[in-house]
């Protein structure tokens, strides 16, 4: 009975949203209360059921029950508790259940927070909540249905994707559509401003939390995607520019820009249409994220899902790109600037280009992922677009953009002065120079790195120049030091939450130079007892050996590492073979450090142990990304409290 | 000022969502193998039956070759009928249907032909030797075989009805 019970819940939710979404707007339209309220219950309603579809799913799991196709496709008798429930998004299907639940959870609380405070925004952004949600319902119903029936019901399933096999697969998933699904609470407020034409600074107020909760877990999703993918694919690298990662990082990109932007419009009533925009395209480019992904439309080692799935997201991607602009075209005149810009040298500008390079960045990587749909368009030739020319391209605006980082929260609005220029920048300026200097005389840097190094430390420079004036001003009216630099981030929690980020990010900006520039790599076939030595460690292969997991078989070697002193760490890569799977999935083993990270991957061996292919690596600074991470996670939290300024 | 100009904005999204509407008019399953047109690597297995199953003895016949497990699920379980009914199609028809079942164990491989009634040849490939010769990456993995030995057609994922029907009867319409 399960899979009926799961479908009609899904179908009863598809009504429900529907109902919600019309009622909404209609109550929008005419101003009657009561038919809002009735598309709050619906939300409710939707909520209930969606959750009851979840849970049904997780249950089926967990007891295997294989007359469920999603079930016995994903996971096999041999399949982990933890990872019985991961598998719940561990495909196409679960994942657009694991996307309806967030939303509907969002849903739930836009209605509780937000019903009392915008009477005139609020049911438009409801209706376009419950719209979008309809759609993912919808999507659950037709293409991709998760209670599909299997008969005749399968002794055991086929297993989970072993790659997903991973404790960074409990919360990457989970951490990316929470960003995704964010998103569509600013697009919803934004729609509502066009279609009232309230397009001042209301729906920016109402959504700038939402805005920064969504950025922050798209942020957290892409951090901890790369920290599978550098634990688990067994390749060292943590990006790959792969289609799907672009996919994530282009809303990611274009979310940045638009949180800064609004800063603009709150100060200076510019940028209204700019600040629209970017929402709109912010919020297409997670539809258009999906729909890379689950269409097949792009190669992309992410996605294998073919079928009707990708005309409904390009559907709906259509409708919502079309429909936004077509709004925005006819609010045109209620777009236009109030102020203007008074000088290039001022803080406006510096966020502008912020913004330019952010969108210039957003940009290249859509036309990169693109562009081999392109050129099979127009030239017949199927071409791939890699890493090379990311980088490329990528590199100068991501530098461009360190350095704003440092100009822009620290120069004055509408005009610089002199002073004003002095007063921040000198001593940065001139640590960024001697930083350079010493660089390039120890000799051991590149012209880029050497750049990198001198624009990251004037950025944080300018951030602690800063910082230490402000500490320095309440001192001298009086209060103690811990008084004063914990006054100032609690005071002014949203300046330096957004500090803290920025220095999140430059330690990131670190670690991706420190790896790409100081890295080094071996590989070598060792005889049991032999050892190869790389960067002043030696790796010994002491032998292997060999055992039945619950649902695989695992060839473990044993590798003793020392750094000149003795006992520094014993590694066991394995290799995995999955008996659904064709070729055997590699188990990475580390030792992660500050400086540098050993990182061990066990290729081809004697079936009698007596000899061993291992790839050794030294990866240097790519804990810190990890660390930057943790960093964007404090300043976020810092940023999103209530504002507690002392009455003036 | 008329300011139809605004117009152009959504307009302006057009081309980007033709560009990815072609893009399903790509087929991802028309894989290109480097083996299209080559020789068909021989091989002799054993059927479940216990009959010698050899590619060389078949020369001269149109051959469909579909790897399969017993795991593989849904693909392979869409496919199975959809085979058993093509074979019963065109068997007199100088069509031979072969099933080489891969990384698998023999009972649940059994079960699995008598669950779907398959009458054509299977047999397991033992060291996954077949599978590599002729570049499986995957389950359900068929190809087409002309008259002359050479694979002419490479189809991944289930097959259809339709797709065994298209290929199988281009294979034939050739002069043997």
């Amino acid at each position: 009975m399960t899979p009926e019970i799961g479908a009609g819940a899904v179908v009863v939710a598809l009504v429900l949203a529907v109902y919600g979404s019309a009622a909404a707007a209609a109550g929008a339209l005419t101003g009657r209360p009561n038919l809002v309220v009735s598309a709050q219950h619906a939300a409710l309603g939707v909520f209930v059921l969606v959750t009851g579809a979840l849970l049904l799913l997780v249950h089926a799991f967990l007891t295997f029950d294989f007359s469920i196709r999603y079930v016995a496709t994903n996971t096999n008798l041999g399949t982990p508790f933890y990872y019985r429930i991961t598998a719940v998004w561990g495909a196409l299907e679960g994942s657009i259940v694991l996307w309806a639940w967030m939303l509907a959870l969002y849903t739930l609380i836009v209605v509780l927070r937000h019903r009392q405070d915008s009477r005139e925004l609020y049911p438009w952004a409801l209706a376009v909540m419950l719209g979008v949600l309809a759609f993912f319902l919808l999507v659950m119903t037709v293409p991709a249905p998760v209670f599909q029936r299997l008969s005749p019901v399968p002794p055991d399933g086929r297993g989970l994707n072993p790659l997903l096999e991973d404790t960074g697969m409990i919360t990457h998933p989970v951490c990316l559509y929470l960003g995704f699904t964010g998103f569509t609470v600013p697009f919803a407020f934004a729609v509502a401003a066009l279609a009232t034409g309230r397009v001042g600074d209301t729906w920016i107020a109402l959504t700038r939390r939402w805005t920064l909760i969504a950025w922050y877990f798209l942020s957290l999703g892409l951090l901890i995607g790369g920290w599978w993918s550098y634990h688990v694919l067994g390749w060292g690298g943590y990006w790959a520019w792969d289609p799907v990662e672009n996919a994530a990082f282009m809303p990611w990109l274009t979310g940045t820009a638009f949180l800064h932007s609004v800063m603009i419009q709150e100060r200076r009533r510019m940028l209204k249409l700019w600040n629209i925009t970017l929402v709109v395209l912010t919020f297409s480019l997670t539809l258009f994220g999906t729909f890379l992904t689950r269409s097949g439309v792009i190669a992309s080692v992410h996605a294998f899902t073919q079928g009707s799935i990708g005309a409904f997201f390009l559907g709906i991607l259509a409708l919502v790109v079309l429909v936004s602009l077509g709004l925005i075209a006819w609010r045109w005149d209620d777009l236009r600037a109030e102020g203007a810009l008074d000088s290039v040298v001022s803080r406006e500008s510096a966020f502008l280009l912020n913004n330019v390079f952010l969108v210039a960045a957003a940009f290249t990587v859509f036309f990169g992922t693109v562009f081999p749909l392109l050129s099979e368009a127009v030239r017949g030739e199927k071409v791939s677009v890699g890493a090379p020319f990311f980088n490329l391209v990528n590199l100068p605006l991501f530098l461009a953009l360190i350095f704003l980082m440092g100009v822009g929260p620290l120069i004055a609005w509408r005009r610089a002065s002199l002073a004003n220029l002095k007063r921040n920048f000198v001593a940065p300026v001139l640590l960024g120079i001697i930083t350079a200097g010493v660089f390039r005389l120890v000799g051991t840097a590149s012209a880029l790195t050497v750049l990198t190094m001198a624009l990251t430390m004037f950025t944080a420079a300018a951030v602690a120049v800063d910082f230490v004036r402000a500490v320095r001003t309440r001192l001298r009216a009086g209060e103690g030091l811990l008084g004063a630099a914990g006054g100032l981030l609690v005071r002014h929690n949203r300046r330096y939450g957004g500090f803290a980020v920025h220095l999140g990010v430059l330690v990131i900006a670190l670690g991706v130079m420190g790896s790409h520039a100081w890295s080094v790599q071996t590989e070598a076939t060792l005889k049991r007892g032999e050892a190869t030595e790389l960067a002043g460690y030696k790796v010994r292969f002491d032998g292997l050996a060999a055992r039945e997991e619950s649902n695989h078989f695992k060839v473990v070697g044993t590798f003793t590492v020392s750094d000149g002193k003795p006992d520094f760490a014993v590694l066991r890569p394995s290799k995995k073979f999955y008996p659904q799977e064709q070729s055997p999935i590699a188990g990475v083993d580390y030792r992660l450090g500050l400086k540098e990270d050993v990182y061990l991957v066990l290729g081809d061996f004697a079936r009698d142990g007596s000899h061993a292919t291992i790839k050794l690596q030294i990866n240097r600074l790519v804990s810190w990304i990890w660390i930057g991470g943790l960093i964007i996670t404090l300043g976020t939290i810092l940023a999103i409290l209530p504002e507690r300024r002392r009455p003036a | 000022m008329t300011r139809a100009w605004r117009w152009l904005i959504p307009l302006s999204a057009l081309p980007v969502l033709v560009l990815l509407w072609y893009g399903f008019k790509l087929n991802p399953r028309d894989i290109p193998s480097p083996l299209m047109g080559k020789t068909a690597a021989p091989f002799t297995l054993t059927t479940f039956e216990g009959q010698p199953l050899s590619l060389e003895a078949l020369r001269g016949r149109v051959i469909v070759i579909n790897f399969w497990a017993s795991w593989c699920h849904p693909a392979c379980y869409e496919e199975a009928p959809a085979l058993e009914r093509g074979w019963q199609a065109y068997r007199e028809r100088g069509v031979t249907f072969v099933g080489v079942d891969i990384q698998d164990k023999a009972e649940a491989a059994t079960k699995f032909i008598q669950d779907f009634k398959l009458t054509f040849p299977n047999a397991l490939d033992p060291q996954g030797k077949v599978s590599v010769d002729y570049g499986v990456y995957g389950v359900p993995e068929t190809f087409f075989i002309d008259r002359q030995g050479r694979i002419r057609g490479k189809h991944v994922g289930a097959v259809t009805d339709q797709t065994i029907r298209e290929q199988v009867d281009r294979l034939l319409a050739e002069p043997s």
